[in-house]
């Protein structure tokens, strides 16, 4: 009888508790950001859309090979003897004529292992997620520009400390 | 002999299925099953009579995939094997290479490490409360717990730029040092989680007599019976046993941080039911966070240390194989890794918490109710990608 | 009908000369299509104000897009209902697939031709009004089992078991709760309920026979719940669990049918109660009855009723569901015993001659004491208004600030 008694009072009880809970939640401010009217700006180490600066890369093939599902692909061709020297704005020299870079972003796992291979920094992921379009095929990115300016003067002549650590050169701009 | 699989034929006779009998199909497709798993219950009117679980519907043959990409490449794999608590995948598995390479981390990563595992243990022991409330039918802190969590992913969006699947742990260190004002933003947050999240969950819920009554009773799993079944984790420490690999065989530092292990007491029923695995999750919440604080404090007095200094240029262990287990939040995560030398590992093998989870449960559905068998599937907390892989 | 029959003529005195079938039938029908349009327009409101209330407590928004604050939710989704394909799947019965939303409707509908919204405000005054009530919503019982064998699908069967099992035996100590106002007042009429509770806030049945009544309204309030499948409750329509309970197969026009019924239904127990213990269509003080020549009796039982409706929406984002047979202990071995034991105790005090009326008990014991509880439950609403603004004190922002706020 006690017993019962007991069960029944903490039933009551237990749920007039809960109750307090969620009538004092009724007044607290709402945490939901109304996408797309409000937007956070993401933190700029955040991981969303790759992007890769064809005047910087060397065509090392580094990246092609860290990655693990394969989405990035590349042709290179060695660059006739008598063609002028370029060089990449972190100072290595290109010798390699990159003829396509394609990065596949329907397959990217966006694990951001690409990035740290490569010496010119020129690949890195960039914190634009709005890229939804209707066709999937528009998701395969294609690099190579054939009519892309090099530099022509090595930047960094005198030798320098190691260049800056970290993910991305100044300028993390879009497409 | 009274092995599973001779208990199991005699549950389950297709032939003599009886008239009063129904088969139901708890199917892939179901609010309640934590992911693309099908029950079979064989009910007599309420009662479940048999249960068979079949599972493989979300294998994405991780294991052959790592004997084809080389060790950093295995780590996103590892990720998306339990995606709900991601960091405690890469932990296991860099840990694992690194015991075979031979490579000891500073005392700073090993910092780093403990306080993002400790995070994602809250994370995703949130996630496992939420859904299991949401289940049992009190809507309510499952959305309280889930803007818990989102504070969480934002603090490891900031650190690695991923909100779910981070690729953080890495074999030798981890992928980026801490930001400025990591330290500051992760105390705003237990601030607010010790003083109001966590006091408002157990008067909400978990002491709530309703909630109580559903599940105290229910699916009482014996210490004879989960060490039979081999479960690990909070499923085994609901039994009454503790048993934690933090204590018990500890890894990156854990024997440094002062917190309790979190075991079911059977206050409101016998010892291993439903409520008391659902309250050790609760509990190792607050615990975490009480490593949490410990870790920050050791991080503000630490000596930086960069956290590439370890991580080797090629990851190539010599010839050799290890098992290696680590206490992932849902319980003892083991990787057997069989190295030929080579870039690729020739063979890894996943010891998953959750699969051995999952096959205690035909023996405990046996003579529940449909609605405890819901009940039931949410206290052993499993995740679909953790045991298909 | 009276009195509709008065204001018919007073507007078009012409309609004196028209055959008494015809007056009849129009003075009929014009109270009752009044009536059910209030009704019909009434799920409109709950279903928005359900889903921003449990927003709020949840810490979200709800609807914000359709409309300004998304006040026109409910009107889309009510478009989008009738526009999907109403599914017959193979093998359901037909007719009665058909029937079962209706007539859950009709036991849900038919209990409001005698509600009191006013002194002359009623449909139709039956003497015996409490009676009438309680009949007609048995009859949403027989639609909801025919919905589940109708669906072919064991499912739904399950769910209407279940559903049909609850509400018969909630009948029976709501049953007897409602006897315990009916035996303070001697009659079934829903009008001599409210009569009787004239005089102030005092005098409401709620506040009688302190800490009897208090009891019996808290059980009417569960057996209520319990009638209506709302949480804690709700397993017929466990949507965790069976999918969607009894109403599994319904798509379309007919699952808006059952939706409108349910809340159509939660309204219907809580004007009941308010009727039964808070007073009807009476204001707290007679000065707020009248408003110069409006009388506001419709207003105040709109407002208990709402008060009523709120507390059991805010039950259901509270509590967790209850197992099936732990609702058949708490209506047979809870609410039973304790409603028996109202029925006896109460009777006997309503026999008594000194406490006829119950007014010396009350007086000296029953109404400070109420106030106390009253007093202590409005304190602890009032610190919780309170504790959100403090907490948005203490972390420097409104709410808690999101790390990731911390670096811009």
């Amino acid at each position: 009888m006690r017993e019962w008694l007991q069960n029944v009072w903490e039933g009551f009880f237990t749920v007039l508790v809960g109750m307090r809970i969620t009538w004092r939640h009724l007044f607290t401010k709402s945490v939901t950001l109304q996408y797309p009217s409000e937007k956070w700006p993401l933190p700029p180490r955040t991981r969303m859309r790759l992007f890769m600066k064809y005047e910087d890369c060397i065509g090392c093939g580094q990246c092609v090979r860290a990655c693990p599902v394969s989405c990035i692909s590349m042709e290179t061709e060695k660059r006739p003897s008598d063609a002028k020297p370029i060089w990449a704005s972190t100072g290595h020299a290109i010798k390699l004529d990159v003829t396509a870079f394609d990065i596949d972003m329907s397959l990217c796992c966006y694990c951001n292992l690409c990035v740290y291979p490569c010496p010119t920094f020129c690949i890195y992921m960039t914190p634009d997620y709005e890229f939804a379009t209707r066709d999937l095929t528009e998701h395969l990115y294609r690099f190579a520009k054939p009519d892309a300016v090099f530099l022509t003067e090595n930047p960094k002549k005198k030798p320098e400390a190691d260049p800056k650590p970290g993910a991305s050169p100044a300028g993390a701009s879009g497409t | 002999m009274s092995s599973p699989a001779a208990g199991w034929a005699h549950d389950w006779d297709e032939d003599g299925l009886d008239t009063d009998e129904m088969v139901l199909n708890v199917g892939p497709q179901h609010p309640a099953t934590h992911g693309v798993l099908r029950l079979e219950l064989r009910t007599d009117g309420e009662i479940v009579r048999a249960a068979r679980p079949h599972i493989g519907y979300l294998h994405r043959c991780f294991e052959k995939h790592a004997e084809n990409v080389d060790y950093p490449g295995v780590m996103p794999y590892a990720d998306r094997m339990d995606y709900v608590a991601s960091m405690g995948n890469t932990l296991g598995f860099a840990l694992t290479v690194e015991r075979l390479m031979g490579i000891d981390p500073s005392p700073y990563v090993q910092t780093i490490r403990v306080l993002m595992a400790e995070l994602q243990r809250i994370a995703s022991h949130a996630v496992a409360v939420g859904t299991y409330t949401m289940d049992i039918g009190a809507f309510t802190p499952f959305l309280h717990l889930l803007r818990d969590r989102e504070k969480i992913l934002d603090l490891f969006e900031w650190t690695c730029g991923a909100r779910l699947l981070y690729n953080y742990n890495w074999v030798g260190g981890v992928s980026h040092d801490l930001p400025d004002g990591f330290i500051r933003a992760a105390r705003d947050f237990l601030r607010e989680f010790d003083s109001v999240t966590f006091p408002e969950l157990l008067d909400l819920i978990i002491h709530n007599k309703i909630f109580v009554k559903r599940i105290a009773n229910v699916g009482v799993c014996t210490p004879e019976l989960a060490i039979s079944y081999d479960l690990t984790g909070p499923n085994l420490r609901g039994s009454g046993l503790p048993r934690d690999l933090r204590k018990d065989a500890p890894y990156s530092s854990y024997q440094q941080y002062d917190f309790e292990v979190a075991v079911g007491a059977g206050q409101y029923g016998p010892v291993g039911s439903c409520y008391d695995r659902n309250w050790v999750r609760v509990v190792e919440m607050r615990e975490s966070s009480k490593i949490v604080h410990q870790a920050l404090d050791r991080l503000e007095t630490m000596e930086k240390a960069d956290v590439h200094e370890t991580v080797p240029k090629r990851v190539k262990p010599p010839k050799g194989e290890i098992y290696f287990r680590s206490e992932a939040p849902r319980g003892q995560l083991g990787f057997y890794l069989v190295s030929d030398g080579g870039i690729n590992p020739y063979r890894l093998k996943v010891k998953s918490p959750c699969f051995t989870a999952m096959s205690v449960f035909h023996h405990l559905a046996r003579g529940m109710m449909i609605a405890d068998v819901i009940a039931l599937i949410g206290s052993l907390d499993i995740v679909l990608g953790e045991i298909d892989r | 009908m009276e009195a509709t029959y008065a204001i018919l003529v007073r507007w078009f005195p012409e309609v004196a000369g028209w055959p008494a079938w015809a007056i009849a039938v129009l003075s009929a029908a014009l109270p009752a299509l009044a009536c059910f349009t209030f009704v019909s327009l009434g799920p409109i409101v709950y279903v928005y104000a359900e889903r921003k209330i449990s927003a709020f407590m949840q810490d979200r928004l709800g609807p914000m897009r359709v409309g300004p604050y998304g006040v026109l939710q409910t009107i889309a989704d009510t478009i989008k209902l009738l526009f999907k394909e109403a599914v017959f799947p193979r093998g359901v019965d037909r007719k009665l697939f058909v029937v079962a939303p209706l007539l859950v409707n009709v036991g849900a509908f038919l209990p409001f031709v005698v509600i009191p919204w006013g002194a002359r405000l009623q449909p139709a005054d039956l003497n015996v009004g409490i009676f009438y009530v309680s009949a007609i919503s048995a009859i949403s019982t027989v639609g909801l089992i025919m919905a589940g064998w109708a669906s072919n699908n064991k499912y739904a069967l399950f769910g209407a078991m279940r559903s049909a099992a609850q509400i018969v035996s909630y009948e029976i100590p709501s049953l007897l709760i409602i006897l315990v106002p009916v035996m303070i007042v001697g009659s079934l009429s829903l009008q001599d309920l409210v009569l009787a509770q004239q005089g102030g806030l005092s005098r409401w049945f709620l506040f009688r026979y302190f800490p009897l009544m208090p009891v019996a309204f808290v059980c009417f309030f569960v057996a209520a719940l319990a009638e209506t499948n709302r949480a804690p409750f709700d397993i017929p329509e466990a949507e965790s669990e069976l999918v969607a309970g009894f109403h599994t197969e319904y798509s379309g026009f007919f699952f808006s049918l059952f939706f409108l019924a349910e809340y159509t239904e939660m309204f219907v127990v809580s004007a009941v109660a308010s009727v039964l213990f808070l007073g009807g269509y009476l204001a707290p003080h007679p000065w707020l009855q009248q408003l110069g020549p409006l009388p506001l009796g419709w207003f105040w039982l709109w407002f208990k009723a709402w008060a009523l409706v709120f507390v059991m929406m805010w039950l259901r984002w509270t509590v967790p569901r209850a197992r099936v047979d732990q609702l058949m202990y708490i209506a047979w071995k809870v609410l039973l015993p304790i409603s028996l034991g109202l029925v006896l105790v109460v009777g006997a005090l309503v026999l008594g001659p000194s406490t006829a009326n119950g007014f010396s008990w009350d007086r000296w014991v029953g109404w400070p004491l109420t106030l106390l509880v009253v007093g202590f439950l409005f304190t602890v609403m009032v610190r919780a208004l309170l504790w959100n603004r403090s907490r948005g004190r203490d972390l420097g922002a409104s709410g808690s600030p999101s790390p990731v706020q911390v670096w811009r």
